[in-house]
C-alpha cells in the first residue's frame, strides 16, 4: 500500500463511533445505564429531587479534590495513587493540629489546608523516592504501603500527646477519639459561604468554588513547562529521557502534588462532613477516588481534569440517588454494596484492559 | 587446542563458577534469605516473654492456630511457583467454603458428615471461582497481585449482594433463625455449632504437663490433613504439571516456545490455589464453630499472604517449610502482641495496632523489595 | 536413504504486499551443512520461520511454495509439527530457563515420566518426573557434544559460552532430530568458543544430521559448510559449493545491487581535501547493549551527508545514541570547536545536535499525544521555546500552533491536523513527525538512524528525498545510520563502515560492491594483504 502515505489520513465516521465505544468501554456503559435507570426510578417513585440534587452537589464538592489527586500520579506514569491514605493522613494531622491550637472558622480552615498541603507534599516527596525504586509495581506496593501507614498512624493517634478535650476521650483512656466532631470549628464553613437556594436546590457555593480553584490550578499547571514535562515522562519515559528530562525527578513531583492534593482534599471533605475520622477510617478511601476518575474516562496511564470532574459527578450521583431508591424498593444497606461493586468493578475493568502504546508491565 | 584441553579448561571454568556460587549461596542463604524469619523469631520470643503467658497455654494456642490456618497459607504456594505472585484471590476460595457451610447449615447437617458435605460443596464452587479468577489474571498479566486484591473487594461486594439480598429472597433458606428478622438476608453470625470441632474432635490427644492446669491438646486429624496436603504439594511439584508450573513461572515466552500451554497452566494453578483455600476455610471455620457471615473471609488473603512472607517466602519463591514456619510465627505474634503491648506500654490496643501494622507492613515491604529486585535484574 | 532430506521449493512470502521472499529453492542432503548468508533483512529469518511453522507467518497470511521433508510434503503449520518431523531450531536469543538445571532445560516439556496412582485418575500431567532418566538422557546428549558439564547445575550461574551448547544438546536430545537449524549461533560467542561450536557442528553432520546454518560471518561459512546459499532482498542470488567461493565473492553477492542515484560529486571525496570538521568524534566508547562501541574516531564535514553502515550488532547504532546521551559513553566530542559533554541529553540538544531515533515508536514518539505536542515538546524542555514570558512558564499555544502548521506544510505530513494523535499516522508520516521534532531544535548536525525502517516502499523514497532536500536547501549536516547499504549509497556523500565496535573504513558511495561487502565483514584489509 505505497499510496497509503500519500493521502491524508482520515478516520471514517464508523471508525470514530467504534473508537468512542472502545474508549468508553463496556463497564462505563453499564454504569451510565445504571445511573439513568436510578434516575428514572427516582422520578417514578416521586422522590424529592431537590434534596437529591443538593446532596449530589455537596458530595461532588466534598470528594472532588480527592479525585483530582489522582491526576498528577497517573500523568507522571505511576498509575492511580493507591497510597492516597498517606496524603489523607497528613490532612487529618493538619486538622487535629488546628483544633489543638483552638482555631475555628476560616482561619482554622486555611491553617488546616496550608499545613495539610505542606505535610502532604513532603510525604509525597519521600513516597516518590520509594516509587522510583519499584517502577512497574506502583499500584500493588502503593496499596499495601497505604494500609501500613494507616495502621502505623493508629499507634500515633493512640500515643500522641494531644490535649484538646474535644479530641481525647472524655473519661480517661488514652489516645484520640475515633471520630472527632468539628461542626463548631470548621463545620461547613465552605459549604455555607455564599450559599444560595435555587428551585429548592441548595448550592454550596464556597465548596464548589474551592474545587473550581483547584481544577483551574491543575489545568493551568498541565499547560506549564513542568506540567508538560510531567505528562511527557508519564506517556513515554524513554522519549522524556531523550529530551533531557529527569524521569525520576518528575515522578517525585507528581507524587508530591498528588499527596498534597489528597491532604487538602480530606480537609475540605471533613469540613463538609462535620467530622474527622481517625484510626482505620482512611483505609479504603483511595479506592473510591481511583474508581471515580476511571468512571470519568481516565485510564491507568492517562487522566485529565475533565475525567475527574465527570467521574466524581457520576459516581457521587449514583451513590446519592441509589440510597433513597434502594430504601423504598429493597433494603437500607444495598447502596453500600452497590458502591463496593461499582468502584471495584471499574478498577478491575481498567486493570484488564490492554493499554495502547504504553508498555505497562 | 585439542578436545581434551578444551574439556579441561571448561571444567576448570565450571569449578570456579561453582565455588563462587557456593560461597555466595552460604552468605545469601543464611543472612539475606532468612533475615525476615530470624527477625520475627526474635520478635516472637521477646513478645512471648513479655506477654506473661504460660508455655503450655501458648503451645496449645499455637497448635490450634497451626491446625486451622496452615491450609490457607499453603494454598498460596502454587501460584507463586507459576509466577503469578501472591494470590490475593484466595478470598474467593474462602467464600466458596462459606457458601458450603450456608448450604449444610440450611439442611441442618451435623458432625463429621456435615463437615465432609461442606467440603464437597465447596470444591466445585472453588473450581468455578478459580477458573474465573485465572481467566481474569490472564487478561492482566504482570498485574496479577493488584488485580487479585481488587478482585477480592469486588467479589466481596457480590458476596454481600447474594447473602444480604438474595438469600431468603431468590435463594430459599429453610431455617428462619439464619435470616434477619425481615426474612431477607443472612444474619451477621451464622451458628455452625453442630459442626464445631467436627474434624478436630475425631481424635484428640491430651498431654498433661505436671504443674499446669491445662493439658496440651492435639487435634490429630486436622494436623494429619495438613500433613497430607504438604505431601500432596511435595508430590505435585515433582509431577509433569509441577514442572510446567515452574517453567511458566520463570519465563512465559520460553515455556510457550517449548510447547507448554501457558494460559491454561496459569488457570490450573489458580484453580488449585482456590480449591485449597476453600477447604482451608472449611477447616478454619469448623474450629471456630460460628461464621461471621460478612467478615470471616475478608482478611483471609491478607493474613495468609503476611504469614507466608514472614516465613521467608517472596513473591517469586515459596516452599512448604516457609509456609509452615510463617504460619507459626505470624500466629504466635497474633497471640502474644496484645498482651505484650499491655504489659509493656499499659494498653492492649497498642499490641493490636502493632500486629495490624506488621501484617500490612510485611506485605508492603516484601512487595517493594520484590519490585526493586526485579528492576535491578532487568538492568 | 536417497534424495534430499529437506527441499524447499519456490518459497514466496509477502508481508502486506511487501515481498520479502521471491521464490527460494533450497535442498539439504542428509549430513550436509548448508549455510545461508545474507545481509539483515535479506529474508533469512523469514525463511526459517516458514520452515519452523512460526505463528507470525500464519498470522500474516501464510506463504506460497512447497516444503518436502524426506520426500514427503511437510505440513509445517506450527512449531510442534516441525518438531515432530525432526526439525530442531536454536534461536538467536537464548531459550533457557535460568532457574532450571541444565538437565531440566534439556528435557523441558519432554520430560520422561512414571505413572502413579493419581495419574491413572487425573491424567498424564500427574505422572511423576523420572529424574534418573532425565539425567541419563541429558548426560547422553551432552556427551555427544563432548561437554563435561554437570547436568545438575543451574543454568543461571553458567558462563555465556555454554548456553549455546546446552541449546544444541536440547535439540540433540530429541530422538528424531534430522535437521538442526542454527540461527547466527556464533554471534555472541568468543572466537575460541565459536571454533568449538563449528567443530561440533561438523561432527554432528558426520553423524548424519543435516544442519542449516545462518550467519553473516563469511569466514565461518567457508570453513564448515558443504553448500552455501546467498540471499539478497528476498532473492536467491546464488547457491554454490565452498570451493567455488571466496570471502570477496560472497560479500559482493550479499550486498551487490544497482545503485539508484549518487547524489552529488561536488563534495570532498577524501579526507585530505576536507575543510575543518564540524563535528569530531574521538575515542567514543558506548555501552549500548547489543550495539557496543569500543573507540571510534570520526569527523563530520560541514554540509555533508555522512552515512554509517555495518552489520547488526557491530555498533553503528551506538554512535548517535551515545553522542546524544542516551547510553553511557566515554570519549571526546567537539562540535564547531566547542567540546560537548557526554551522558547529558540536554547539553547535546542545546549544543546544536538533534536525533531521529531508530526506535520510532519506543523513543521517538509520544504515541498517545498530538502531532503538535510531539513536535514541540523536546524544544520546549531543552531550549525553552514556545513558552510565554513570566514566572510560571506557560506554554505559548499560538506560536506552537503556527510552528506545527508550518512543519506539517513544509514536510508534507499527511494528517487531519495538528491535534491528530501520532498513533494514528502511517509509518512514513510518523517518521516525518520525528524529523519535524528534530528540526524544531534547529540543529547544525542531524543524526538520523534507520530512517526508513518499517515504512512502506513509496514512503521510503519520500523520507530520503526529504533528508536530501534538508541537506541541500537548508544546509543541515546529516549523519545517517542505516542497515540498508543501498539506501546509504543513494543519498550519502561518504559512508563509514563500523565493524566490531570500531571504524573499519570510509568509502565513497560508488565504490565496488565487493569492497563494501568485505569491509562490512571486517575482511577488507585482510583480503588486500592476500591479494598483494
Amino acid at each position: 500500500m505505497p499510496e497509503d502515505s500519500l493521502v491524508p489520513e482520515k478516520t471514517t465516521m464508523k471508525e470514530r463511533i467504534l473508537d468512542f465505544y472502545r474508549d468508553f468501554g463496556v463497564a462505563r456503559l453499564i454504569i451510565f445505564a445504571f445511573l439513568l435507570f436510578l434516575l428514572a426510578s427516582a422520578l417514578f417513585l416521586k422522590l424529592p429531587m431537590e434534596q437529591i440534587l443538593s446532596s449530589v452537589l455537596t458530595r461532588f464538592g466534598m470528594n472532588g479534590i480527592l479525585v483530582l489527586a489522582m491526576i498528577p500520579s497517573i500523568q507522571s506514569g505511576a498509575g492511580p495513587n493507591f497510597a492516597l491514605p498517606l496524603g489523607i493522613t497528613c490532612g487529618i494531622v493538619a486538622t487535629t493540629l488546628s483544633i489543638e491550637f483552638d482555631m475555628a472558622g476560616f482561619s482554622g480552615l486555611f491553617f488546616s489546608i496550608g499545613v495539610a498541603a505542606i505535610l502532604g507534599a513532603i510525604t509525597g516527596f519521600f513516597y516518590g523516592i520509594l516509587l522510583n525504586k519499584v517502577k512497574g509495581q506502583e499500584m500493588t506496593v502503593g496499596t499495601y504501603f497505604g494500609f501500613s501507614i494507616v495502621s502505623l498512624m493508629c499507634i500515633f493517634w493512640f500515643l500522641a500527646p494531644y490535649k484538646s478535650p474535644e479530641m481525647i476521650w472524655p473519661y480517661g483512656g488514652s489516645g484520640l477519639r475515633v471520630t472527632i466532631a468539628i461542626q463548631d470549628r470548621l463545620g461547613k464553613v465552605l459549604d455555607n459561604f455564599l450559599s444560595f437556594d435555587i428551585f429548592g436546590v441548595t448550592v454550596p457555593t464556597g465548596l464548589l468554588l474551592i474545587l473550581a480553584f483547584f481544577c483551574l490550578a491543575l489545568w493551568i499547571f498541565s499547560r506549564t513547562k513542568t506540567g508538560i514535562a510531567l505528562s511527557t515522562v508519564g506517556s513515554n519515559p524513554r522519549f522524556a529521557e531523550s529530551s533531557g528530562l529527569n524521569v525520576n525527578r518528575y515522578r517525585i513531583i507528581g507524587s508530591s502534588i498528588s499527596h498534597a492534593l489528597g491532604a487538602v482534599g480530606i480537609v475540605v471533605y471533613a469540613q463538609s462532613f462535620g467530622f474527622i475520622q481517625l484510626y482505620m477510617a482512611p483505609l479504603f478511601m483511595a479506592f473510591f477516588a481511583v474508581a471515580s476518575i476511571l468512571i470519568g474516562g481516565a485510564s491507568l496511564k492517562r487522566a485529565t481534569v475533565t475525567h475527574a470532574i465527570i467521574g466524581t459527578f457520576l459516581f457521587q450521583s449514583i451513590l446519592v440517588v441509589s440510597m433513597p431508591v434502594a430504601n423504598v424498593v429493597v433494603a437500607d444497606n444495598i447502596a453500600d454494596v452497590i458502591r463496593i461493586i461499582i468502584s471495584n468493578g471499574i478498577i478491575l475493568y481498567a486493570l484488564t484492559r490492554r493499554e495502547i502504546g504504553g508498555d505497562v508491565s | 587446542m585439542t578436545a581434551d584441553n578444551r574439556d579441561q579448561s571448561k571444567k576448570l571454568m565450571l569449578q570456579e563458577a561453582e565455588e563462587i556460587t557456593y560461597k555466595e549461596r552460604i552468605w545469601k542463604y543464611y543472612l539475606r534469605k532468612n533475615v525476615v524469619p530470624i527477625f520475627f523469631v526474635v520478635l516472637c520470643v521477646f513478645g512471648g516473654y513479655y506477654s506473661g503467658l504460660s508455655l503450655p497455654f501458648l503451645i496449645n494456642e499455637i497448635i490450634t492456630r497451626m491446625a486451622r490456618n496452615s491450609f490457607l497459607v499453603i494454598s498460596l504456594i502454587i501460584p507463586i511457583l507459576a509466577g503469578m505472585g501472591l494470590n490475593f484471590g484466595i478470598v474467593l476460595g474462602a467464600m466458596a467454603g462459606q457458601f458450603g457451610y450456608i448450604a449444610t447449615a440450611n439442611f441442618q447437617m451435623a458432625g463429621f458428615s456435615g463437615f465432609a458435605v461442606t467440603t464437597l460443596i465447596s470444591i466445585p464452587l472453588s473450581i468455578l471461582f478459580g477458573w474465573l479468577t485465572g481467566k481474569l489474571f490472564n487478561q492482566a498479566k504482570g498485574k496479577e497481585m493488584i488485580t487479585g486484591i481488587i478482585l477480592g473487594f469486588f467479589a466481596n461486594g457480590i458476596y454481600q449482594l447474594i447473602c444480604l439480598y438474595f438469600m431468603g429472597n431468590f435463594i430459599p433458606i429453610r431455617i428462619p433463625t439464619m435470616l434477619l428478622s425481615t426474612g431477607i438476608g443472612l444474619r451477621n453470625t451464622l451458628d455452625i455449632k453442630s459442626m464445631h470441632y467436627a474434624l478436630d474432635n475425631l481424635w484428640k490427644i491430651r498431654i498433661n504437663i505436671p504443674g499446669f492446669i491445662f493439658p496440651i491438646i492435639i487435634p490429630v486429624f486436622t494436623l494429619l490433613a495438613v500433613a497430607v496436603l504438604c505431601l500432596a504439594i511435595h508430590f505435585l511439584i515433582r509431577t509433569k504439571l509441577g514442572q510446567e508450573f515452574r517453567a511458566v513461572g520463570q519465563n512465559r515466552h520460553i515455556a510457550e516456545v517449548a510447547g507448554i500451554k501457558v494460559d491454561r497452566t496459569r488457570v490450573i494453578a489458580i484453580i488449585f490455589s482456590t480449591v485449597l483455600a476453600g477447604i482451608g476455610q472449611v477447616i478454619f471455620l469448623q474450629n471456630l464453630g460460628n461464621i461471621n457471615t460478612y467478615g470471616s473471609h475478608v482478611q483471609v488473603g491478607t493474613f495468609a499472604v503476611a504469614a507466608i512472607l514472614i516465613g521467608g517466602a517472596s513473591v517469586s519463591k515459596a516452599t512448604i517449610g516457609q509456609a509452615l514456619l510463617g504460619t507459626l510465627l505470624f500466629h504466635t505474634l497474633f497471640i502474644v502482641s496484645p498482651l505484650a503491648g499491655k504489659n509493656l506500654i499499659g494498653d492492649a490496643m497498642i499490641g493490636e495496632y502493632f500486629r495490624v501494622f506488621v501484617t500490612y507492613g510485611v506485605i508492603g515491604l516484601a512487595l517493594a523489595l520484590h519490585a526493586w529486585q526485579a528492576r535491578q535484574k532487568r538492568r | 536413504m536417497t534424495g534430499p532430506r529437506l527441499e524447499m521449493k519456490n518459497i514466496r512470502k509477502d508481508y502486506f504486499g511487501n515481498k520479502v521472499l521471491k521464490g527460494i529453492n533450497i535442498a539439504v542432503e542428509p549430513g550436509e551443512v548448508h549455510a545461508i548468508v545474507g545481509e539483515n533483512g535479506a529474508g533469512k529469518s523469514t525463511l526459517m520461520n516458514i520452515l519452523f511453522g512460526m505463528p507470525v507467518i500464519h498470522s500474516t497470511g501464510g506463504f506460497k511454495g512447497k516444503i518436502l521433508f524426506n520426500g514427503k510434503p511437510a505440513p509445517s503449520s506450527s512449531p510442534e509439527d516441525a518438531m515432530a518431523l525432526g526439525i530442531g531450531m536454536v534461536h538467536q536469543e537464548f531459550m533457557l530457563l535460568p532457574g532450571f538445571t541444565v538437565m531440566e532445560n534439556i528435557k523441558l516439556n519432554r520430560e520422561p515420566t512414571i505413572p502413579n496412582i493419581w495419574s491413572r485418575f487425573l491424567g498424564d500431567k500427574m505422572k511423576t518426573l523420572d529424574i534418573q532418566k532425565m539425567r541419563k538422557d541429558a548426560r547422553a546428549s551432552l556427551e555427544k557434544l563432548d561437554l563435561g558439564i554437570d547436568e545438575m547445575l543451574k543454568v543461571a550461574g553458567l558462563p555465556v559460552g555454554f548456553m549455546q551448547f546446552i541449546e544444541i544438546a536440547r535439540e540433540l536430545d530429541k530422538d528424531n532430530l534430522q535437521l538442526l537449524v542454527l540461527d547466527e549461533p556464533t554471534a555472541v560467542l568468543t572466537e575460541a568458543d565459536a571454533d568449538t561450536l563449528l567443530e561440533t557442528v561438523k561432527r554432528l553432520s558426520k553423524q548424519g544430521i543435516s544442519v542449516l546454518f545462518i550467519t553473516h560471518r563469511l569466514d565461518e561459512v567457508l570453513k564448515i559448510s558443504d553448500k552455501i546459499t546467498v540471499l539478497r532482498d528476498g532473492e536467491q542470488v546464488a547457491t554454490m559449493k565452498p570451493e567455488e567461493a571466496t570471502v570477496g565473492k560472497l560479500a559482493e553477492l550479499m550486498v551487490g545491487r544497482k545503485i539508484q542515484a549518487v547524489t552529488r560529486k561536488d563534495k570532498c571525496e577524501t579526507d585530505m581535501e576536507c575543510p575543518e570538521p564540524l563535528l569530531s568524534i574521538r575515542n567514543l566508547h558506548v555501552e549500548m547493549p547489543g550495539e557496543e562501541l569500543h573507540g571510534v574516531n570520526l569527523d563530520v564535514v560541514p554540509g555533508e551527508i555522512l552515512g554509517i553502515g555495518g552489520l547488526a550488532g557491530h555498533g553503528k547504532i551506538g554512535i548517535a545514541n551515545g553522542i546524544m546521551g542516551l547510553y553511557p559513553s566515554t570519549g571526546e566530542i567537539v562540535l564547531n570547536g566547542k567540546p560537548v559533554p557526554l551522558n547529558n541529553p540536554i547539553a547535546a540538544l542545546n549544543s546544536g545536535m538533534a536525533f531521529v531515533s531508530e526506535d520510532r515508536r519506543g523513543i521517538g514518539l509520544l504515541l498517545e499525544d498530538s502531532i503538535e505536542m510531539n513536535i514541540i515538546v523536546q524544544a520546549m524542555q531543552s531550549q525553552g521555546k514556545f513558552l510565554k514570558k513570566g514566572i510560571i512558564q506557560l506554554m505559548d499555544f499560538e506560536t506552537s500552533r503556527r510552528h506545527t502548521e508550518k512543519m506539517i506544510k513544509d514536510l508534507d505530513i499527511r494528517c487531519t491536523g495538528p491535534d491528530q494523535l501520532t498513533r494514528r499516522l502511517s509509518g512514513g508520516n510518523q517518521q516525518k513527525v520525528c524529523i519535524a521534532k528534530a528540526l524544531t531544535l534547529e540543529p547544525r548536525v542531524l543524526f538520523v538512524s534507520e530512517p526508513t525502517r518499517g515504512i512502506d516502499v513509496g514512503a521510503k523514497r519520500l523520507v530520503l528525498n526529504l533528508l536530501v532536500e534538508l541537506n541541500r536547501k537548508a544546509g543541515v549536516t546529516i549523519v545517517m545510520t542505516s542497515s540498508e547499504l543501498a539506501e546509504l549509497r543513494s543519498v550519502c556523500d561518504r559512508i563509514a563502515i563500523i565493524y566490531k565496535g570500531r571504524l573499519e573504513g570510509i568509502l565513497p558511495p560508488d565504490d565496488s560492491n565487493e569492497r563494501f561487502g568485505l569491509m562490512m565483514a571486517g575482511a577488507l584489509t585482510h583480503h588486500m594483504k592476500e591479494v598483494s
